[in-house]
C-alpha cells in the first residue's frame, strides 16, 4: 500500500494536481463509511452494515481553478480484529480522519488511541483531523450529545489535529473536513518527500504476516 | 470444484419399470400396505457384478469406453417409498380406493415393457423373481434412444391410472404454489412475515409476551451459544427475550454432552432441533418447514463455516481454551449480518445450499474459454484464486492446478457480496480478510473484489453506485495469500476488465446476465416441467431454469424449495437405495432421479401425466448432455 502523493501538471491543464491516501480510523459504528459515502458520492443509508475489511475508494476535489487534490481513501472496519491489519493502510498515510460518535463517550477514548498510534507509528508528516460525526442527532435532541465540542476541540488543539463536527447524514461539515484537510497538505513539496519516503511501491508488508498461509496448505 | 466421483457400487444412471421402480407417493392409509407390497426378491448372487463397474471419469457424462455390456447392480428393495407428505390431502376414503387399484394396472402391462429385465436377465442368470425389485439399466446416459425408449416406452404403454384420471379431474389452479392451506407443509401466510423484525423490548418489559409470541411463530430459527452456554447469535429477537430458552437448550445439550451420548436431533411442538457441536459452540437449527435433519445440518455447518471464516479455527480454539466463558460477540462483532444472510437464504429455500453445488453463468464454451485465457494471461504472481461473477453466477475461475475451489466457501463469498449489505453498499473495491474453511480453516486469505459498473473501468465509473440491485453486477474477485497485494491485485483487475471490454467477452457475460434463466419451456419446448434442478456430481455444479412464470413469490419458491427438500431427503436417506422418486400431490407431481453422475429433481404442474413427466426428465438429462460445457464450467482455468 504505497503512499501515491504526487504533484505535477494535469495533462493539457495548468494547474496543480496532487494525489494523497487517506485512512479512515475509528471505532466500529461511528460512521466512517457513511462519512466517506457522502464525501465520494454525496449519498447516505440510513441503515448500514459494517464495513468487511476495508474499502478503498477515490475521491477528486478541486482546491481552487488551478489545483486539483486526489484522495485515495482507506475506509477500514472499525472492528477490534481488524485492529492488526491498521498499519497496513495507514503506514503511507498522507492523511488520516479519526472518527468518533458524540452520542457515545467510548467513542472518543478510542479515537484518542488512534490519534496516539498515528503519531507514533505513521508517518511523521501525517495529518490528522479528529471528526465528530453524528452531530444531526443532537441537533434534534440535544440531550443525546455526551461529547461537548468544547473538549472535543481542546483535546483536537493540544494534539494538533484538525477538528470537525459532522453530519454524514445531512452533510455538514463533511466537504469541508476534506477541503481543510487537502489546504493543509504540503501540496509543493509532496513530490520531493514522496521520493524520500517512498523509495519503490508497493512497501513490503511481508515480514508481520503470521496467520497467513501459503499456497501449499491446502487440506482440500 | 471438481471432485471425482467416486466410482462407486452404485449403477450408472439406471431406469425403473414404472410399477415398482418409481416410487409412489403414498396416497392411501398405511393399512393397504400389505396388499400391494410387492415380495422381497432375493438379493443377487452374482455380487461380483458390481465390483465390474468402469471407472468414469469425473465431471463427464460420457460413458465408460470399455463397458462391454451394461453395468449391473441390483439391490434388492421393495422400491417404494413412502413419502407421507401428501398424504393429507387425500382425506376422502374415493380416492384411497383408486390409489389401491393404482398397483394392480401396472400389472397388466405388456410384455415389452421387460425389456430391460430381459437383458438383465440374460447377464445375470438369475431367474424371474428379480423382476420385483430390478431397477438397474444402464446405458441411459450413453446411447439417447435407450434413455428414450426406455423410460418412455414403459410409460407410454402404461395405462393412466385412475388415480391419474381424478388428478385431472380436480379443478385446474393457475398457480398451486402461490396458494395457502391447499396442504400443511409448515408454509402457511405466515410465512410472509418471516423476516420482519420482532422488535425490542420496551424499557418495563410489558411487551415480553408478545414479543415472545412473535418468536414463536417464525418458522425456523438458528441458535449459536457456546458450550458454557452464553449466547453468540440468534436469527429472531434478541438475546435477552430469550435467554430463557437459550438455558433450556444448553441445559439439555450439555446433559447429553456430559453422559457422552450427543444430542443430535430430537422434534417438539412441531418443531425439528437439530444440534450441531463443534469444539466449543453448539449450533442449533430449529425448523417447522420439514426439512430432514442432514440438511438442517447442512444449514448449520455453514453457519459454523462463516465464524471460522472471521475467526480461523486456531483464534476460536484460543479464544475458549483461554478462557471458557468467553463471550464471543465481540470478537464477531461485524458478523452477525452476514450470518443472518445465510440464515434467511436457508428459510427462503437455497437450490446451491440444498446440492451444495454451484450454479455457473451459461456462456458459449468458446467464450468462457477466451474469459478464462484473459485471467491466465493478466494473472499476476501473488494470487491465489481469481473469479469472476455475475448475477451471483460463477463465470470463470483461475486456480492453482493443486487448489480446487470448495463450494461452500464459494458460498460464504457469495453470501458475502450478494446476500449481506456490508460489501455491496460500500461501492468501492473491498480488501477482505477472509478465512476459506474448506480450503485451510487455519489462516486468512485476502480478497480483493471489485463489482464493475456499466460501461468503463475508470474511477469514476467504479466509484459511480446505482440503484439497481447487485445482484446482476459483475464483480471480479481475486484472492491472494498475501495481505499486501491489495494493489497487484488491483493492477490486474484494470488488465482484466481492459482484456475483457476489449474481446467482447465483458458484452458476453452482460447479455448473458440480463437474459437471466430460460424458463423450462424454453429448454424444452411444451414441456410439463415447471422448474428442475440438475446437479452434476462430478462438477458440483448444478443448474436450473428460471422461477418465472410460476415461482414468483417468496412462498411459491419455498413450497417448490420444499417440495425439493422432500425428494431430496427421499433419496438420500441412508436406508434409501432410491434412484428414481415419483411424487404426487395435489400442487404438483414430481421426480427425483440420482445417479452417480446426476441428481435431477423435477417439477410438473398437478395434471401433468407421469408419462410426460418422465418424458421431460430424460429431455432435461439430454440437454445438459449437450449443453455441459456450457452451463458448467469444467476444469477451469489453471495454471
Amino acid at each position: 500500500m504505497s503512499a501515491r502523493a504526487s504533484t505535477g501538471s494535469r495533462p493539457g491543464g495548468q494547474g496543480r494536481f496532487a494525489q494523497f491516501k487517506l485512512v479512515l480510523l475509528g471505532e466500529s459504528a461511528v460512521g466512517k463509511s457513511s462519512l466517506v459515502l457522502r464525501f465520494v458520492k454525496d449519498q447516505f443509508d440510513d441503515y448500514r452494515e459494517s464495513t468487511i475489511g476495508a474499502a478503498f475508494l477515490t475521491q477528486t476535489i478541486a482546491l481552487d481553478d488551478h489545483t486539483t487534490v486526489k484522495f485515495e481513501i482507506w475506509d477500514t472496519a472499525g472492528q477490534e480484529r481488524y485492529k492488526s491489519l491498521a498499519p497496513m493502510y495507514y503506514r503511507n498515510a498522507n492523511c488520516a480522519v479519526v472518527v468518533y460518535d458524540i452520542t457515545q463517550a467510548s467513542s472518543l477514548d478510542k479515537a484518542k488511541a488512534w490519534v496516539k498510534e498515528l503519531q507514533r507509528q505513521a508517518n511523521e508528516n501525517i495529518i490528522i483531523a479528529l471528526a465528530g460525526n453524528k452531530l444531526d442527532l443532537v441537533t434534534e435532541h440535544p440531550d443525546k450529545r455526551v461529547v461537548s465540542t468544547v473538549d472535543a476541540e481542546a483535546y483536537a488543539r493540544e494534539a494538533g489535529l484538525l477538528f470537525f463536527e459532522t453530519s454524514a447524514k445531512t452533510a455538514e461539515n463533511v466537504r469541508e473536513l476534506f477541503t481543510a484537510i487537502a489546504r493543509k497538505l504540503p501540496l509543493e513539496q509532496a513530490g520531493a518527500r514522496n521520493l524520500r519516503s517512498n523509495p519503490r511501491p508497493g512497501v513490503d508488508l511481508r515480514p508481520e504476516a503470521p496467520g497467513t498461509q501459503g499456497a501449499g496448505a491446502c487440506n482440500c | 470444484m471438481s471432485k471425482p466421483i467416486n466410482p462407486g457400487d452404485e449403477s450408472q444412471g439406471t431406469l425403473p419399470t414404472p410399477e415398482h421402480g418409481i416410487a409412489v407417493s403414498d396416497f392411501q392409509n398405511t393399512a393397504h400396505e400389505e396388499e400391494w407390497r410387492p415380495p422381497l426378491p432375493p438379493r443377487p448372487s452374482n455380487l461380483q457384478l458390481l465390483a465390474e463397474q468402469t471407472f468414469t471419469p469425473p465431471g463427464s457424462l460420457q460413458r465408460p469406453k470399455k463397458s462391454t455390456r451394461p453395468s449391473l447392480i441390483s439391490k434388492a428393495t421393495t422400491a417404494i417409498s413412502r413419502t407421507d407428505i401428501h398424504s393429507q390431502s387425500y382425506q376422502d376414503g374415493s380416492r384411497e380406493t383408486y390409489a389401491t387399484s393404482t398397483d394392480t394396472t401396472p400389472s397388466k402391462g405388456s410384455p415389452r415393457n421387460y425389456g430391460s429385465l430381459r437383458r438383465f436377465k440374460a447377464h445375470n442368470g438369475s431367474e424371474g423373481d428379480d423382476s420385483g425389485s430390478v431397477r438397474s439399466y444402464v446405458p441411459t446416459l450413453e446411447a439417447t434412444g435407450d434413455v428414450e425408449s426406455l423410460l418412455g416406452e414403459v410409460l407410454s404403454a402404461g395405462q393412466e391410472s385412475p388415480a391419474w384420471k381424478l388428478q385431472s379431474g380436480q379443478q385446474e389452479l393457475d398457480n398451486p404454489y402461490d396458494s395457502i392451506g391447499f396442504e400443511d407443509d409448515g408454509i402457511t401466510a405466515e410465512f410472509r412475515h418471516e423476516f420482519d423484525d420482532i422488535g425490542e423490548l420496551d424499557l418495563t418489559g410489558n411487551n415480553e409476551e408478545e414479543l415472545l409470541n412473535l418468536w414463536k411463530s417464525k418458522r425456523k430459527h438458528f441458535l449459536i451459544l457456546s458450550s458454557a452456554g452464553k449466547p453468540i447469535y440468534n436469527r429472531h429477537g434478541d438475546n435477552n427475550l430469550i435467554s430463557g430458552y437459550i438455558g433450556v437448550i444448553q441445559t439439555i445439550i450439555s446433559f447429553y454432552e456430559d453422559s457422552k451420548d450427543h444430542l443430535r436431533g430430537f422434534t417438539a411442538g412441531g418443531a425439528r432441533f437439530v444440534i450441531m457441536s463443534e469444539g466449543p459452540l453448539y449450533l442449533v437449527a430449529i425448523s417447522k418447514l420439514g426439512e430432514s435433519d442432514s440438511q438442517l445440518r447442512v444449514q448449520l455447518d455453514a453457519l459454523y463455516m462463516q465464524i471460522l471464516s472471521t475467526l480461523t479455527l486456531p483464534t476460536l480454539t484460543h479464544l475458549f481454551s483461554n478462557r471458557p466463558s468467553t463471550d464471543l460477540r465481540r470478537p464477531l462483532q461485524g458478523t452477525e449480518p452476514l450470518l443472518s444472510a445465510l440464515a434467511d437464504t436457508f428459510t427462503r429455500g437455497s437450490p446451491p445450499t440444498l446440492l451444495s453445488a454451484l450454479e455457473c453463468l451459461k456462456i458459449r464454451t468458446s467464450d468462457r474459454q477466451v474469459i478464462n485465457n484473459t485471467l491466465l494471461k493478466t494473472r499476476c504472481d501473488s494470487l491465489l484464486y481469481g473469479l469472476i461473477v455475475a448475477g451471483g453466477r460463477l463465470v470463470s475461475v483461475v486456480r492453482p492446478k493443486r487448489h480446487s475451489l470448495h463450494p461452500s466457501d464459494l458460498q460464504l463469498i457469495f453470501n458475502m457480496l450478494f446476500e449481506a449489505e456490508g460489501v455491496k453498499a460500500g461501492g468501492g473495491e473491498n480488501w477482505i480478510p477472509l478465512c476459506l474453511p474448506g480450503f485451510n480453516k487455519n489462516g486468512y486469505l485476502y480478497m480483493y473484489v471489485s463489482f464493475l459498473e456499466a460501461g468503463d473501468g475508470n474511477d469514476d465509473a467504479r466509484s459511480k453506485d446505482s440503484e439497481r440491485g447487485r445482484q446482476d453486477e459483475v464483480a471480479v474477485l481475486l484472492i491472494s495469500a498475501k495481505k499486501d497485494s491489495f494493489f497487484d491485485l488491483r493492477k490486474m483487475r484494470d488488465a482484466v476488465v481492459e482484456e475483457l471490454e476489449t474481446s467482447g467477452s465483458m458484452a458476453i457475460i452482460k447479455s448473458a446476465v440480463q437474459r437471466g434463466r430460460p424458463a423450462a419451456t424454453d429448454i424444452i419446448p411444451g414441456t410439463v416441467l415447471r422448474h428442475f434442478l440438475y446437479k452434476s456430481r462430478g462438477n458440483v455444479q448444478f443448474t436450473m431454469p428460471s422461477y418465472e412464470p410460476h415461482f414468483n413469490t417468496l412462498l411459491a419458491r419455498r413450497r417448490l424449495l420444499s417440495q425439493y427438500h422432500t425428494l431430496h431427503a427421499s433419496v438420500h436417506a441412508k436406508t434409501s437405495h432410491l434412484k428414481v422418486h415419483h411424487c404426487v400431490s395435489r400442487d404438483s407431481i414430481s421426480l427425483a432421479w440420482v445417479t452417480p453422475l446426476f441428481e435431477l429433481y423435477c417439477i410438473a404442474g398437478p395434471h401433468s401425466s407421469r408419462n410426460a413427466l418422465a418424458q421431460s426428465a430424460n429431455k432435461v438429462v439430454q440437454w445438459v448432455r449437450r449443453e455441459e460445457e456450457r452451463v458448467f464450467i469444467i476444469g477451469g482455468a489453471v495454471f
